[in-house]
């Protein structure tokens, strides 16, 4: 469309000039903003800010600082347990219901009603019921005791060597169905004559699942991936409902980290430190995934 | 049971009735299968549940019961009561007028942000499928990888910008910053479904003279309704939703409902009324759930394809 008006025009500006002005937010927001902010951040991380941000740059100090506080290395324990812990179920979980509800059953609709709704849900929703659901005075364990079996402990949000696996419940039934829904569009769409052909060829079912279908979902689960992946280095409504990151520090995140110091510690260059740390690991997921998907010569069919 | 017999076919005058094997084999509805199947499917459904039915049970008992009972026990004498506290009179901080606020304030909040977000993003998605221009690629990409940078790294350039314009603070403020970071994503997929649209139909509109307004407004617009249905669903449920930018970005008194919910939950003082509380939780859940239910299978769609492409 823009071959067309090539020859002659004087100011090359005013071509198209309509779906320039149309993309002028765009534009803005992706360099202002994202751009512009993410790189303003990353400079004065690098800055002594407290109250108000100030050029006064201090090298690495700030990271040097971000990694002795015993709070920040929490907030980091916590993510890579709480992250890896929620790609593997949510992956595993969300594909079984999903192989489940592909075997041509009846009430389907009403099934993943069922398993999506609490996707439609807010973290601080989800967050506050499973705080209620695991009170150890009203909730599982309470309930538990009142059968007989006096002994029985269950208080994942009360106690600190297990409070993350507390938020993992909540935020694995906030999200599998996200996921159950994603896999299912992906079986979805299989052709059904290798399902045929593996029949007919005596292939029990998990092997083809393992071995034939899951490999040709790959794209699937590549965007499955990235969307828990950037989800959980998010991760920050969740723990604010459902345990403040306490008991102690013992279930700090990093996002609550950085608001923390941004916003009520008062200390900028920490808040900058920790947040460019988060861009940092997103970066690192991100990069090899893009490379992956459109970078080295597209080696797909 | 019957039919075995039939087929079984030892008694000559009941061979009439067997004319050969027609159809697809048929499959037993009680079978191992169909028990692990549906088994599995039913417990898992159940786990899916057992939140929903807390949260309702729970608001509709008294604290007495509440203190005696477990909270899976169904309500013995129901009571509106904590329905009507959460709603008018829970105090939140400052202000005792309960929920009601925040409910206004993120109607107040959602719709706007909505409406421009989408504007914007349909406009614009138009602009980057049919009218692409030297560059336009190039923003398009960075605003797609800016989708991942985590929001924490942009927030306090943005309080920055917003303070420096003067309405930080204002539900303008936030209603401009939904519309912010609703665009990577809402931009992808009008870019996506306007590229899916018919060239043919885009030319013919050109060679008859149309503009880049025209165009817009009367061939593509009435043609997209399906994916303003998806935008619509994804934002509502999006905006009403958030917590960090509405406690980010709003005061107490205009806080979000979300914001609101959390502070009457997990505020320290007195005694936790957790029949309120789980009334203000529905009672925040219960718009994006209704938007779930009436348009289900939109919303189903919306996800997949907003993610896949994603």
């Amino acid at each position: 469309m823009t071959g067309q008006a090539k020859a002659g025009r004087p100011f090359k500006l005013f071509r198209n000039l309509n779906s320039k002005i149309a993309s002028i937010p765009m534009i803005l927001t992706a360099m202002v903003i994202f751009l512009g902010g993410t790189i303003w951040t990353v400079v004065y991380s690098f800055t002594n800010s407290k109250l108000l941000p100030r050029l006064n740059f201090v090298g690495i100090e700030q990271y040097q600082r971000l990694w002795a506080a015993p709070r920040w290395v929490v907030s980091i324990e916590n993510l890579a347990i709480y992250g890896i812990l929620s790609l593997i179920f949510s992956l595993v979980i969300g594909f079984m219901l999903a192989a489940l509800m592909d075997q041509k059953i009846r009430f389907e609709n009403t099934f993943r009603t069922i398993f999506l709704y609490p996707f439609a849900l807010s973290f601080i929703v989800t967050g506050l019921v499973w705080q209620w659901i695991l009170n150890p005075e009203f909730g599982v364990q309470a309930v538990v005791r009142s059968l007989g079996w006096t002994s029985f402990s269950f208080d994942p949000l009360y106690t600190s060597e297990i409070v993350i696996y507390g938020v993992l419940i909540a935020a694995l039934w906030q999200g599998t169905g996200l996921v159950m829904c994603l896999m299912l569009a992906g079986l979805r769409g299989i052709d059904e004559d290798i399902w045929k052909a593996a029949r007919v060829d005596g292939i029990p079912m998990w092997r083809t699942y393992l071995f034939v279908i899951i490999p040709m979902m790959r794209p699937v689960f590549i965007t499955t991936l990235v969307i828990i992946a950037s989800g959980i280095v998010k991760v920050y409504d969740l723990v604010v409902a459902q345990t403040s990151g306490g008991p102690g520090i013992s279930s700090e995140v990093p996002a609550k980290y950085v608001y923390d110091y941004m916003f009520q510690a008062q200390n900028l260059g920490q808040g900058f430190a920790a947040s460019t740390m988060m861009l940092v690991t997103v970066a690192i997921i991100i990069i090899p995934w893009a490379y992956l998907e459109f970078g080295g010569g597209r080696k797909r069919g | 049971m019957a039919l075995k017999a039939v087929n079984g076919g030892d008694t000559p005058f009941e061979k009439k009735s067997v004319s050969g094997p027609s159809g697809p084999k048929p499959r037993p509805v009680v079978s191992a299968r169909n028990i692990i199947v549906y088994g599995t499917l039913f417990v898992a459904a159940v786990y899916y549940l057992i939140p929903l039915y807390v949260m309702v049970v729970t608001s509709l008992k008294g604290m007495p019961e509440i203190r005696l009972g477990n909270i899976f026990a169904p309500p013995m004498e129901i009571t509106f009561e904590p329905w009507v506290k959460a709603w008018a009179t829970a105090c939140t901080g400052l202000n005792c007028d309960g929920l009601s606020r925040g409910f206004w304030n993120s109607v107040r909040i959602t719709v706007p942000s909505v409406i421009v977000s989408i504007a914007i993003a349909s406009v614009n998605g138009y602009a980057l499928a049919n009218w692409r221009f030297k560059g336009s690629e190039f923003f398009f990409a960075v605003l797609i990888i800016g989708a991942f940078i985590p929001y924490q790294v942009m927030i306090y350039p943005i309080v920055i910008i917003l303070r420096e314009i003067g309405i930080y603070g204002s539900l303008t403020g936030l209603v401009i910053v939904h519309s912010i970071f609703g665009m990577p994503i809402l931009t992808l997929l009008f870019r996506n479904y306007f590229v899916s649209l018919p060239e043919e139909l885009f030319k013919a509109a050109r060679v008859d003279g149309a503009g880049f307004w025209q165009i817009f407004l009367k061939i593509m617009l009435p043609m997209s309704l399906p994916i303003f249905v998806v935008a619509m669903i994804l934002q509502v449920t999006g905006i009403w939703n958030d917590f960090l930018f509405g406690v980010v970005f709003t005061r107490p008194d205009t806080y979000p409902m979300t914001v609101q919910l959390n502070n009457i939950v997990n505020s320290v003082q007195g005694v936790k009324e957790y029949n309120v509380n789980m009334a203000a939780t529905i009672l925040t859940g219960l718009v994006p759930l209704v938007v779930y239910f009436v348009s289900g299978r939109l919303f189903v769609r919306g996800i997949a394809a907003g993610a896949v492409k994603g």
